[in-house]
């Protein structure tokens, strides 16, 4: 991933004359088109938990009755303020204010570090009740609560794997302030980076009604 | 023609085959971020993959010597592993990344006018990760035995086997992302880079394939990519999202699969469509016919083929509404694709043609892909369908199509741009043999496997029944005459790279951009000032009007 | 000579584009736009104990199709860029759409 970020600058030396300025669009480009692919990458997961949720409406409810709401709600809380604190960093980088962008950004980090951990929690509390792929107390029950609980650690375990990827690159962002190669007049990097937190985000926001509300 | 601007010596001194940057051998190509060089590179790579998918092919017809089961040269399970590895070699390794890794890394920014592509480093990344990819592949084999799933790795077999599928899968997983970035970096490109002057319909034809083909790769390859994680968490943590032991479904596992496999044929069949348009145009020396209806088609397949992929599920159990619809859709198909034909044809009227052998692999492609399209027409209904399903006449009916429209037009790209890429050219008349050669052999290979398949001879079975001999042997010979055929081919083309004639910068006349810089092309930027556009791309003042 | 001048249009055209994100968007409007999204989260949580029958699913994807467009147009800008990144994002937008419906043509009418 920060390949494809720090690529984004090349196009600079590489463009033609009109493109003296750097190609901040085409970096966007790039990234939104990379986000598609993320995008359907958890499209294919969507479909399979929709055909499923279809084929067993009864046994998807009652599944949906084990899961934890209340770490699912404050999770979501978590990550729609790391969101925040994300674009404040943009914002802080755009007026200059270096030192209030590296705050934001490390607000972001810890953000997504309380999300994983709260998923830790939550994870453990469920295996400990035998809830996992091929505990004997899942095969004992019917199809559509198998395959509810194998989506459900399938797509949260992904998401949370996007997660820290994340913050991976976001910490590379924070290097980058720090030495000045992201400064007020290029901050295209951080900015890329940030869509792809937000898409994280997103993800998020569709997978919180399916796995913890609707039952 | 205007063959005057750079005298070939100076060319030659001043080219990307020189080296220009601070390493040395091998390190300034497998470093470079030049387009051309990574062009190359993919080449290499491809080509090597190729020859090991033809060995494999060819040792699939010798087993048919005898009917069997007695008496045959590899076991059932061997032969199991022999189309599996011919499979996902020709697919993943040579078709898929095929022209746009290729001629288009190569081609695509000079056609445009540009001086790289819109992310240099990514497009060296994505060379890696094929290489990674490819390498993960060939090691899984010698892992745990040979897969013998298949290329399509269905379930619930692919999750069951002992042989090492999850790396065999997680090498393609890899591929997936090195067509995902080639595919972002070109629509960047497209959209960012273009020279001044070069609106959306004053660009090339085969610059408008790789647009439509781009989007495809990014838009279906990442359905792939989940399909295939999810064999991955499948086998290593048995979680049951397929298993039919644990309620999952193995019908929608195949529509996972076909939702990116079915748009991967179109990722395979515009580009060459792309550069049958340029082929045409230059040897008739004529403007092309109905410019915005090729470039539109183009978009239209790749819109339309994302709509198709239930026809490869006819009979696996899908509902009778979805073979409605599935096999509605995928007529539509033939609506964008005869419009490119008839538009090809029509350029070719009253032109003043020039039977060069990029011109011939064109016509050969169109008697190969008309036979191929005809077929797929009794595949595409599903009355037909349910007699002719995973016969013979499939094989026959795809190969004709990737391989005798595909890979011919590869071939035809090849004999039409390797003067470009190394100012050199290879002797004509041992192309033509070599064509000619080839168009036999396909056609003994192939034609008999739509036979057999009609009197039912089921694919992947290493036996046959004694009646099907005669037709099998004429397929075994056929493989034969088309390796001499591809022999000679490649003997030539290579022969052409190091000793051929020295050429001129633009040997067939063609308009578009990269026939006004040197051959072989400048390093690294291409062009020494970037060209403004004022003609549309296939501008021959020269030509007759038709009126 | 035509195209020239179309040309200068496209590149005068992405520079307004660019001055136009000069202007930072103020902080205030991420807060009200963050208050906004813990507000449809609260009310998604609680709208899911109410018992709605056959429209939980519809209600709950509402909220979340709100909440998100809320992140696309304002935290990821989409409101504020070129149209070609609109255009870009109704592409992918309908692929998703294609991928659910055909998918369901045959789901739906399986039994």
């Amino acid at each position: 991933m920060s390949e494809i970020v720090g690529s984004k600058s090349e196009t600079l030396s590489h463009g033609h004359d009109v493109h003296k300025h750097r190609d901040v669009q085409g970096a966007k480009l790039g990234m939104w088109l990379f986000l598609f692919t993320e995008l359907l990458l958890f499209a294919g997961l969507f479909l399979v938990y929709a055909t499923y949720r279809y084929f067993h409406p009864v046994q998807f409810h009652n599944a949906g009755l084990e899961t934890h709401t209340l770490f699912g709600t404050i999770n979501t809380m978590v990550l729609l303020t790391s969101s925040l604190t994300m674009v404040l960093s943009i914002g802080a980088m755009q007026r200059g204010k270096k030192w209030l962008a590296v705050t934001f950004l490390a607000g972001t980090i810890l953000l997504g570090l309380i999300f994983l951990g709260i998923k830790y929690f939550e994870w453990t509390s469920e295996i400990r009740e035998g809830l996992y792929p091929g505990s004997p107390a899942l095969l004992n029950m019917s199809d559509g609560e198998i395959l509810f609980w194998g989506l459900y650690y399938t797509m949260t375990g992904l998401h949370a794997v996007h997660v820290i990827v994340g913050m991976i690159i976001l910490t590379f962002m924070l290097v980058f302030i720090l030495t000045g190669t992201i400064n007020q007049n290029d901050y295209i990097k951080l900015e890329t980076a940030g869509l792809y937190w937000h898409l994280i985000d997103i993800i998020w926001i569709f997978l919180f009604p399916l796995f913890y509300l609707i039952n | 023609m205007a063959d005057v601007a750079i005298p070939p010596n100076e060319a030659f001194a001043n080219s990307y085959l020189k080296n220009h940057g601070k390493r040395k051998g091998i390190l300034a190509w497998i470093l470079s971020t030049d387009h051309k060089r990574i062009g190359i590179l993919y080449m290499v790579s491809l080509f090597t993959f190729f020859t090991v998918g033809v060995i494999l092919g060819v040792l699939m017809r010798l087993e048919m010597l005898v009917p069997g089961p007695a008496g045959k040269l590899f076991t059932a399970q061997e032969y199991n592993a022999l189309f599996t590895l011919h499979g996902v070699i020709m697919i993943f390794l040579f078709v898929i990344p095929g022209i746009p890794a290729t001629l288009g890394n190569f081609f695509l920014p000079i056609q445009i006018g540009a001086k790289d592509v819109a992310f240099p480093r990514l497009n060296l990344l994505s060379w890696y990760l094929y290489v990674t990819g490819s390498i993960i592949i060939i090691v899984s084999l010698f892992h745990n035995g040979l897969p013998d799933t298949g290329w399509t790795f269905y379930i619930p077999y692919s999750i069951r086997t002992g042989t090492d599928v999850t790396m065999a899968v997680f090498g393609v997983f890899i591929l997936g992302f090195s067509s995902i970035l080639t595919g972002l970096n070109f629509i960047t490109t497209i959209h960012r880079l273009r020279a001044p002057g070069m609106g959306w319909f004053k660009m090339p034809l085969f610059v408008w394939a790789l647009y439509a083909t781009a989007w495809v790769q990014v838009i279906a390859t990442p359905v792939l990519a989940i399909t295939l994680l999810l064999i991955m968490v499948e086998r290593i943590f048995s979680v049951g999202i397929f298993d039919p032991a644990k309620g999952g479904d193995p019908v929608l596992y195949q529509h996972l699969f076909w939702i990116y496999s079915h748009p991967a044929v179109y990722i395979m069949i515009l580009p060459p469509m792309g550069v049958v348009s340029e082929i045409i145009t230059t040897f008739s020396r004529r403007t092309v016919f109905g410019y915005k209806a090729i470039a539109i088609s183009s978009l239209a397949i790749a819109f339309i083929g994302y709509l198709v992929w239930g026809h490869h599920m006819f009979v696996a159990g899908m509902s009778t509404t979805a073979q409605f619809v599935f096999s509605f859709l995928t007529f539509l198909v033939a609506v964008p694709s005869g419009i490119k034909v008839f538009n090809w044809v029509a350029t070719m009227y009253k032109g003043s043609i020039d039977l060069k052998p990029p011109f011939l692999f064109v016509m050969a492609f169109i008697f190969l892909f008309c036979i191929g399209g005809l077929t797929g027409l009794l595949l595409g209904s599903v009355a037909t369908d349910a007699q002719l399903h995973a016969t013979y006449f499939v094989v026959g009916h795809f190969h004709y199509i990737i391989f005798g429209g595909g890979v011919f037009i590869f071939f035809g790209a090849l004999h039409y741009w390797l003067p470009k890429m190394f100012g050199r050219m290879y002797s004509i008349k041992a192309a033509n043999w070599a064509l000619a050669i080839m168009f036999v052999g396909f056609n003994m290979l192939y034609f008999p496997m739509l036979v057999m398949g009609a009197e039912g001879m089921p694919r992947r079975y290493f036996a046959y029944l004694p009646k099907f001999e005669t037709w099998q042997h004429i397929s075994m010979v056929g493989s034969w005459v088309l390796v001499i055929g591809l022999i000679i081919m490649f003997a030539n083309l290579l022969h052409g790279i190091f000793k051929g004639k020295v050429v001129g910068s633009n040997p067939w006349g063609g308009t578009t951009l990269e026939w006004t810089i040197a051959s072989p092309p400048p390093p690294p930027e291409n062009f020494e000032e970037i060209p403004v556009i004022v003609h549309e791309p296939y501008y021959h003042p020269e030509a007759i009007e038709v009126k | 000579m035509e195209s020239q001048e179309t040309n200068v249009q496209t590149y005068s055209h992405d520079h307004a584009a660019e001055s136009k994100h000069a202007e930072p968007i103020g902080y205030g409007t991420y807060i009200l736009v963050w208050l906004a999204l813990i507000a449809l989260t609260a009310l998604t949580a609680v709208v899911s104990g109410v018992n709605l029958a056959a429209f939980t699913v519809v209600v709950a994807l509402v909220i979340a199709l709100t909440k998100a467009s809320l992140v696309v147009n304002i935290f990821m800008h989409i409101k504020f860029e070129d149209f070609i990144f609109k255009i870009f994002l109704s592409i992918a937008g309908f692929t998703l759409i294609v991928i659910f419906t055909l998918t369901f043509a045959d789901v739906y009418f399986r039994r």
